[in-house]
């Protein structure tokens, strides 16, 4: 299923699907409304609008996430799953759940952006278009995750 | 003849809908295969579930052979599809990086606003870490420059680096991919956990 969501992605607009792409423009928004001087001057602001026209919201990728929340929203409902509640393994508390999660978001965002994209633009995409960037990150994300599992056991198990 | 909007048969904006409306199918497709549980997730690197893993595997199977399928009929012009470029060591680093992330955190940037979608507060922490990192990336982007651009290699497809044809390497693919679905059944009978 989510291969044929993803084939329907590369018929119709001619690319894979992707999540952190739509945080990135969300950044660059914001940046530019905050401190408008501040994107003239530095150097990634100025390398995004050379490579982008147009308004950063207005992109495939942000709709596509829109699209998600709603579609998880969906089937969440459907299967009465929709809850507030921090995940977290017993033997950890959801404080420390929580400061884990904005550490592992923190070192996603900065690598996703370091690689180009994130499991499902640079991993899952790449895959099926059959990029060797694709290949070499996929590698990368479950190696160095499955090498540093077990020393992070007690936070799942 | 596809991509549909590279060919002008829908407009820009009319892709924005499509974009919108496979994003539904993404979201639901994730929240429904379970990829809105960091447990589930996480469960396939201590082997007790591997869900996860076949669904992303199984996904980037069936769109291969779909694009190869849809342009051996002719419905879809495989050279003006956007191929990931090739940097080498910011494809090892940044993988690297957020591999580390993703067993830390529990998520990845799509799965966790699917979680998010359904009331996981543990996915909104992700979430906010995740705007942090993308703009210390952005502000010390000096810093990382000279490694996000070392080693371009352009949009190299991986069987030429391999040396094997398109169909030669779809097929070893496939049959990789069934052996990890063995291994993925064997770890769950051999780490078995009851409820998380």
């Amino acid at each position: 299923m989510l291969g044929l969501v993803l084939l329907a992605a590369i018929y119709t607009a001619g690319r894979g699907l992707g999540a952190s792409g739509a945080v990135k423009s969300v950044i660059v928004t914001g940046v530019e409304a905050v401190a408008p001087s501040h994107v003239e001057n530095t150097p990634f602001y100025k390398e995004y609008f050379t490579s982008h026209s147009g308004n950063p919201m207005k992109s495939w990728l942000v709709f596509e996430m829109l699209g998600l929340v709603v579609g998880g929203f969906i089937s969440g409902a459907m299967a009465g799953r929709l809850k507030f509640k921090v995940e977290h393994s017993p033997k950890i508390t959801s404080r420390k759940r929580i400061m884990f999660a904005v550490l592992g978001g923190i070192f996603f965002g900065l690598g996703s952006q370091l690689g180009r994209g994130c499991t499902s633009g640079a991993a899952l995409s790449g895959m099926a278009v059959l990029s060797l960037g694709g290949f070499i990150t996929m590698i990368f994300i479950f190696g160095t995750a499955f090498s540093l599992a077990y020393f992070v056991r007690k936070l799942w198990i | 003849m596809g991509p549909l909007t590279v060919y002008e048969i829908i407009s820009a904006n009319t892709n924005l809908v499509f974009a919108f409306i496979i994003g539904i199918g993404f979201g639901f497709v994730l929240e429904n295969s379970g990829f809105s549980s960091s447990r589930k997730l996480a469960g396939m690197f201590y082997g007790y579930d591997t869900t996860v893993l076949k669904v992303f595997f199984t996904a980037a199977i069936t769109a291969m052979v779909g694009t190869l399928i849809f342009a051996l009929f002719g419905w879809l012009d495989l050279s003006v599809i956007y191929i990931n470029p090739t940097y080498l060591w910011s494809a090892i680093l940044g993988g690297a990086v957020m591999g580390a992330g993703f067993i830390l955190g529990g998520f990845c940037p799509g799965t966790a606003f699917c979680a998010l979608s359904i009331g996981k507060l543990d996915a909104l922490a992700f979430i906010g870490g995740l705007f942090i990192g993308v703009f210390l990336f952005a502000e010390a982007y000096p810093v990382f420059e000279g490694i996000y651009k070392a080693e371009f290699m352009g949009a190299p497809f991986v069987y030429d680096a391999l040396g094997m044809s398109r169909g030669v390497f779809a097929a070893l693919l496939i049959i990789a991919a069934f052996g990890m679905f063995w291994l993925g059944e064997w770890s769950e009978r051999k780490f078995p956990r009851d409820e998380y």
